[in-house]
């Protein structure tokens, strides 16, 4: 991207990203007593901050593409190093930076009684943290986005440690040095790819330019070390026991800052970072990451299931929703991947909220073991209503946001099908080296994984990640009802307050994005299309519109016209043969879907096999027959 | 009034209603909640019949209506709409739905008038209400599931609306669970279906693809898709493995009972396949599958009813029963005579769980029927009403039930098409279909004697309070009876009256199944009279073991084989079973990935373990590093030393 390009215009990003920060520097001058100014500054702080970032949504234009090319910030930074401040938006960080700054003055308001010490320090830490949430995601530079990213983890490290549970220092030593751990591999991961291209750039776009020249082994190293901080983060089986203590140990605000924007970092990662810069490695990977996000999926609902406290059990709940949008950014198809992003917004708002609510449970009665409560619903019904919107915004329930995020994960993991690039413009010899171990068994005979198995492993993913849609009613529902329903046993719980006005300017807003986000989610759809669509056509270029016909013979003509000539006609564009792959002939289908070509293999070889059309003929048995009538008499 | 406005009427009205009683639930008097749930319905039922006859006036081959209202998801390849789309079928859907639950509704505020969560109840029931009519309405598939989870939701909302009682609310939990794992395959369905349909699931155009790409079609891919949506109808409408829920779900209230558990919700999977039948066409296997899977429950639940004593329970179990007679229809490729099922089924059990709940409400909240008796002197119109829905139900001749039945039957018996691997299947489905018939007609009239006729066996303070219900409850009695009756005259097979099946006819047709007769019509006849005797036989026992010499009998019976008895009494024990073999697993699978996968193997070990790894490490190469002088120089004497001597070799 040439950086004379960038219009002048309003610096609207740098001013949302650097508001919440702003406030905190002007807090550090208000007097630590005045709880009420502090409350009300920070509170107007995010409210304004909000309010900045809807500027950012009327702004966007939904028809532009470009990696977070839109209402970018420039100036030149660290020159020596070429290190750019840089802040962009696209159609996949928006809804992520919108997510932010919307529950910005949700936190704030849910604990603005909860906090009885240092609330000064507390609100300050949350104001930093939205800074650094914001920067991650509209930061174009990677050594920007590496210090956001750090930035994030300090005031969650304190917010844990000072205002957490009892087990806090423990959880949050355990979280900052696992992250750390993660972030420390991304940063070699970055530096090499800085130091590989000769130590020009650390700006997003040139990299992904650049990216083509890594060999695969290459690619997929550096896949693996970003891959390990963003898995972290997700968090992804099997680097996720640090969620639980995290989450149950932290104050309600973060928790809901845990839940509903940190950890979208790690998938957001994935889809900003390793989808665009080491295509080919996510492709070979992507069934490893299928299998483990799909068995976070099951693993995270079983543990879910059984967990005594509310909080914990929420925790859990994170794991296999997080899961779904894994399989979704693993899947690559545009509906997965649209899906996921919408997922984690979603989750956002429903887990968030859950985490409200449950704060809202604690700050009265002190315990959040699910066997303390029972039969709440009698008692405070405004909070047993809101409570069940997002239970079942949470469990996917048609209508509601979860739902259209779900399925479309499902739905479009089921369109997925695949095969890896790398094998037919890459150095084949890398490649083939490295997938040796599987040739056999996973990929087909020529290295490339074949359709067939993708087909398979897409379809099983599919398959076992709606086993998610199941296990999620069981554990939210057997929550729900033994929390909510039941006799009303314990005085304390006679004693408790329903939501009060405070609270319903909590409530309000989650409910009316559930149903929003359910039954109009074009809206958001909408604006994230052209970025999306994008992305997975750069990562899968086989995948493109949907067919204009569906007669084979039209289809065939197609494609061979769309060959690069060089290939003998024969050649199975989807499964190219050895001849091409040695001469490095690209095989690219342009205009054709990959399910109509499977249905072209599929009617071609049914042909082969002069298969009779399926209005069969009747077996012997019942030919002996009087009358033959049509329809149902 | 525009076609779009008016479909949406259709489904809008009672949305309103819901969203209103639920939004000022408590601050409007009682008067107002009812009118507001009870007009939505009935406007919506009216305008129904608007549509109905808009319907009608137009030329056979063009009987549709669309009403398209917005884009809802497009993505991709994917485009979904929230759109209408009223055809024959579908109109005769929203005719019954708003009809049978208008009805409902009228009874409710009679029957509801006691309770305080009045404006709860309503808001649910419209809520019910709005998502079936959407389930029918819908014009894709999607908006279908939007429907059939939202009506899932209100089953375990009013299942569990007495919320306080564990058991109920678990009742309800139970229910959307066990829906929820048909929903699971439903989903899977979709999913594959997305893959063949380019991303399209308009019920029109899927029904032109499937007729013209017969050819492309993966044969195998159709069958698993029509399989999955089936195992999901088998969860929506309680078959044969999913049935479990319905039984428990009597603890919601009786008029939920009556509209959501027998006339409406359960019968959805029903109106599924109907609507599917062109792809179930390309998959006739698993319509076989589908006609004995309905031939079993029929015949299973009905055996369970025999023994029950709960009102209730015996009622659900007759549904379960009689879902099962439906899905042996479709199975059969016999659309009409399930839709036709359907509709008497609608009339005759809602007839008869309002009865019951006429009943109970009489009696404070009792249930067993033992403890009942004589209650035709105290509540005449209950008792007639109810005797004329069990004689529909149990077949009599001239009831309602008597001719969809039949014409179930006759189906079942004659009806033989490619899925089939021998013409005997139909002819044994015939015969278990008889068997449960014999069932039903004996367990209906079991029921109706033990309440209704003889002396009260109750307790004797609640002898005097019994009375007949006040109008509001009455009326709909009255008028479900009627339809019990005269329901049945739309469609005579051996008089050639064939009013449904002219009017179902077109949504059947393009793109059917290939059915042979294979009997010939002096058989409907020999079918009949078997039917006939069949249930007099049922009703003949009933008579002699609970009315008439043999009253001792059944008592006599129960000792004589006191654990068969025990065993059908708990109903097959299938609920443990399922409790031991899917609860247990998956728990001792939750317990296990808990307490050692996760807290000893990965955050133990593997966390903890590299941390404590690292520790150990740092303290061993801490030692080398004391501060100790001279053992530095030792060190580096030793190594010098070894360094010089390798060198020099």
């Amino acid at each position: 991207m040439g950086l004379e390009q960038i219009p002048s215009h309003f610096p609207i990003l740098t001013l949302v990203t650097f508001l919440p920060l702003a406030g905190a520097l002007a807090m550090l001058v208000i007097p630590k007593a005045n709880e009420g100014v502090l409350k009300g500054f920070a509170l107007g702080t995010t409210t304004l901050t909000f309010v900045a970032s809807l500027f950012i949504l009327r702004k966007f234009d939904p028809s532009l593409g470009g990696i977070q090319a839109q209402l970018a910030d420039y100036a030149s930074w660290l020159k020596f190093f070429q290190i750019r401040y840089f802040l962009g938006i696209d159609g996949i960080s928006l809804w992520l930076v919108m997510l932010t700054t919307f529950l910005g003055p949700i936190v704030i308001l849910s604990s603005y009684t909860a906090i009885k010490q240092r609330l000064k320090e507390f609100l300050i830490a949350l104001l930093v943290l939205q800074t650094g949430m914001l920067g991650a995601f509209t930061a174009l530079d990677l050594f920007l986005f590496y210090i956001f990213w750090e930035l994030m983890l300090i005031p969650m490290y304190l917010l844990i440690g000072i205002w957490g549970g009892k087990d806090r220092i423990y959880a949050t030593v355990k979280f900052f040095i696992y992250t750390m751990a993660g972030s420390v591999l991304m940063l070699v991961g970055i530096l090499y790819l800085y130091v590989k291209f000769g130590g020009e750039t650390f700006l997003l776009p040139d990299l992904i330019k650049k990216a083509g020249e890594l060999s695969v082994v290459e690619q997929t190293w550096l896949f693996i070390g970003f891959g390990i901080a963003f898995a972290i983060k997700v968090p992804l089986f099997p680097f996720h026991t640090w969620l639980p203590d995290a989450h149950t140990e932290a104050p309600t605000a973060g928790s809901v800052v845990l839940a509903g924007v940190l950890l979208k970092l790690g998938t957001y990662g994935f889809v900003r970072f390793g989808m665009p810069l080491f295509p080919d490695a996510l492709r070979m990977l992507a069934p490893v990451i299928m299998a483990l996000s799909v068995w976070g999926i099951i693993y995270g609902a079983a543990i879910s299931w059984v967990q005594k406290d509310v909080k914990r059990l929420v925790a859990y709940s994170s794991v296999s929703h997080l899961g779904f949008v894994m399989v979704g950014v693993a899947a690559m198809t545009e509906e997965a991947l649209t899906g996921a992003i919408l997922q984690m917004v979603n989750h956002g708002i429903c887990t968030g909220g859950l985490f409200i609510a449950i704060g809202f449970l604690y700050e009265q009665r002190h315990t959040r073991l699910i066997e303390d409560f029972g039969g709440l619903a009698k008692q405070i019904p405004k909070f047993a209503v809101f409570l069940m919107i997002l239970t079942l915004g949470s469990i996917g329930l048609p209508g509601t946001n979860g739902f259209i995020g779900e399925f479309l994960i499902i739905a479009g993991t089921f369109q997925g099908t695949f095969t890896p690039r790398a094998p037919v413009i890459g150095r084949p010899g890398d490649f083939v080296d490295m997938a040796q171990p599987f040739a056999h068994g996973l990929f087909g005979s020529d290295g490339g994984m074949s359709v067939f198995t993708f087909k398979i492993i897409s379809g099983v993913a599919g398959g076992l990640a709606a086993l998610g849609v199941l296990l999620g009613a069981i554990y939210m529902l057997s929550m729900y009802r033994r929390v909510m329903f039941g006799p009303l046993r314990s005085r304390a719980n006679r004693e408790l307050r329903d939501l009060n006005l405070r609270d319903m300017f909590v409530a309000v807003p989650l409910v009316l994005l559930v149903f929003w986000i359910g039954l109009y989610p074009n809206f958001f759809i909408g604006k994230m299309r052209k970025s999306v669509s994008e992305l997975t056509e750069y990562v899968r270029p086989e995948v493109r519109r949907r067919a204009d016909s569906l007669d084979p013979g039209l289809l065939r003509r197609t494609l061979c016209a769309d060959l690069s000539g060089k290939c003998p006609a024969e050649c199975n564009p989807v499964n190219p043969s050895k001849a091409c792959i040695k001469k490095g002939i690209k095989h690219r289908v342009p205009r054709v879907t990959m399910r109509t070509l499977h249905m072209m293999v599929d009617a071609e070889r049914s042909h082969r096999r002069i298969r009779l059309p399926l209005r069969l003929e009747l077996p012997k048995a019942l030919r002996t027959t009087r009358t033959t009538r049509k329809g149902g008499k | 009034m525009s076609n779009t406005a008016l479909l949406s009427s259709i489904v809008l009205l009672p949305l309103l209603g819901a969203l209103i009683n639920g939004l000022f639930a408590g601050r409007l008097p009682r008067r107002v909640v009812e009118v507001i749930a009870c007009s939505t319905v009935i406007v919506s039922f009216l305008f129904s019949l608007k549509a109905f006859l808009q319907l009608m006036a137009l030329p056979v081959g063009a009987r549709e209506i669309h009403a398209h209202l917005y884009n809802w998801v497009a993505v991709g390849n994917f485009r979904f709409d929230v759109a209408f789309y009223l055809d024959p079928l579908s109109s005769m859907m929203s005719l019954i739905i708003t009809g049978v639950g208008g009805l409902i509704h009228v009874y409710s505020a009679g029957y509801m008038s006691h309770d305080p969560s009045y404006g709860r109840y309503f808001s649910y029931l419209n809520l019910f209400t709005f998502s079936m009519l959407s389930l029918v309405l819908g014009n894709n598939i999607l908006l279908m599931f939007l429907g059939w989870e939202g009506v899932g939701l209100c089953s375990y909302l009013l299942i569990g609306f007495w919320f306080t009682d564990v058991q109920k609310a678990k009742a309800g939990k139970k229910a959307f669970i066990v829906n929820r794992i048909g929903d699971l395959a439903f989903i899977v369905g979709v999913g594959l279906l997305l893959g063949l349909a380019d991303g399209n699931l308009d019920f029109t155009y899927l029904r032109k693809v499937t007729a013209l790409r017969t050819l492309y079609l993966d044969p195998m891919m159709v069958k698993g898709i029509c399989l999955a949506f089936f195992i999901g109808a088998t969860g929506k409408s309680a078959q044969i493995p999913l049935y479990v829920w319905l039984p428990d779900a009597m603890a919601g209230p009786t008029p939920v009972s009556a509209l959501i558990h027998a006339a409406t919700m359960v019968t959805a999977g029903i109106y599924m396949i109907a609507r599917l039948n062109f792809m179930y066409a390309l998959a006739p296997e698993v319509l076989t599958l589908i006609a004995g899977v309905g031939a079993a429950t029929a015949l299973f639940a009905a055996t369970i009813g025999i023994v029950q004593r709960d009102i209730k329970k015996v009622l659900a179990y007759s549904t379960v029963s009689q879902l099962g007679y439906m899905f042996l229809a479709v199975g059969m490729g016999a659309y009409t005579a399930a839709m036709f099922h359907l509709m008497t089924h609608a009339f005759f059990k809602a007839c008869l769980f309002l009865g019951s709940g006429s009943v109970i409400h009489s009696l404070h909240g009792e249930q067993d029927i033992i403890k009942m008796g004589g209650l035709r002197k105290k509540m005449p119109v209950t008792a007639l009403t109810f005797l004329t829905a069990t004689m529909a139900i149990s077949g009599v001749p001239l009831f309602a039930g008597f001719f969809s039945k039949d014409e179930i039957l006759w189906k079942a018996f004659t009806n033989a098409h490619a899925g089939m691997t021998t013409v005997y299947w139909g002819k044994i489905f015939f015969v278990v279909g008889l068997i449960a018939a014999l069932c039903t007609a004996f367990y209906m009239f079991r029921l109706y004697f033990l309440t209704f006729e003889g002396e009260y066996r109750g307790p004797k303070e609640t002898e005097k309070t019994i009375h007949e219900s006040p109008v509001s409850m009455t009326l709909a009695l009255v008028v479900l009876a009627f339809l019990s009756v005269v329901g049945g005259y739309v469609q005579i097979g051996f008089a050639h009256v064939h009013l449904l099946e002219d009017w179902l006819a077109p949504v059947f047709a393009v793109g059917s199944l290939n059915v042979v007769e294979t009997m010939g019509h002096s058989w409907e006849y020999a079918t009949m009279a078997m039917s006939v005797a069949i249930a007099g036989v049922g009703i003949g026992a009933a008579y002699y073991l609970y009315m008439g010499a043999g009253t001792k009998i059944p008592a006599r019976m129960m000792e004589a084989a006191p654990r068969l008895y025990n065993f059908v009494w708990n109903k097959y024990k299938i609920d443990e079973l399922y409790q031991v073999v899917f609860v247990g697993t998956y728990r001792s699978f939750a317990h296990f990935s808990h307490r050692f996968a996760d807290a000893f193997v990965i955050d133990f070990l593997g966390v903890r373990g590299t941390g404590a790894l690292a520790q150990g490490i740092g303290r061993v190469i801490g030692r080398l590093q004391n501060g100790d002088v001279q053992r530095y120089l030792v060190v580096f004497v030793v190594g010098l030393t070894l360094i010089l001597y390798l060198w020099l070799q």
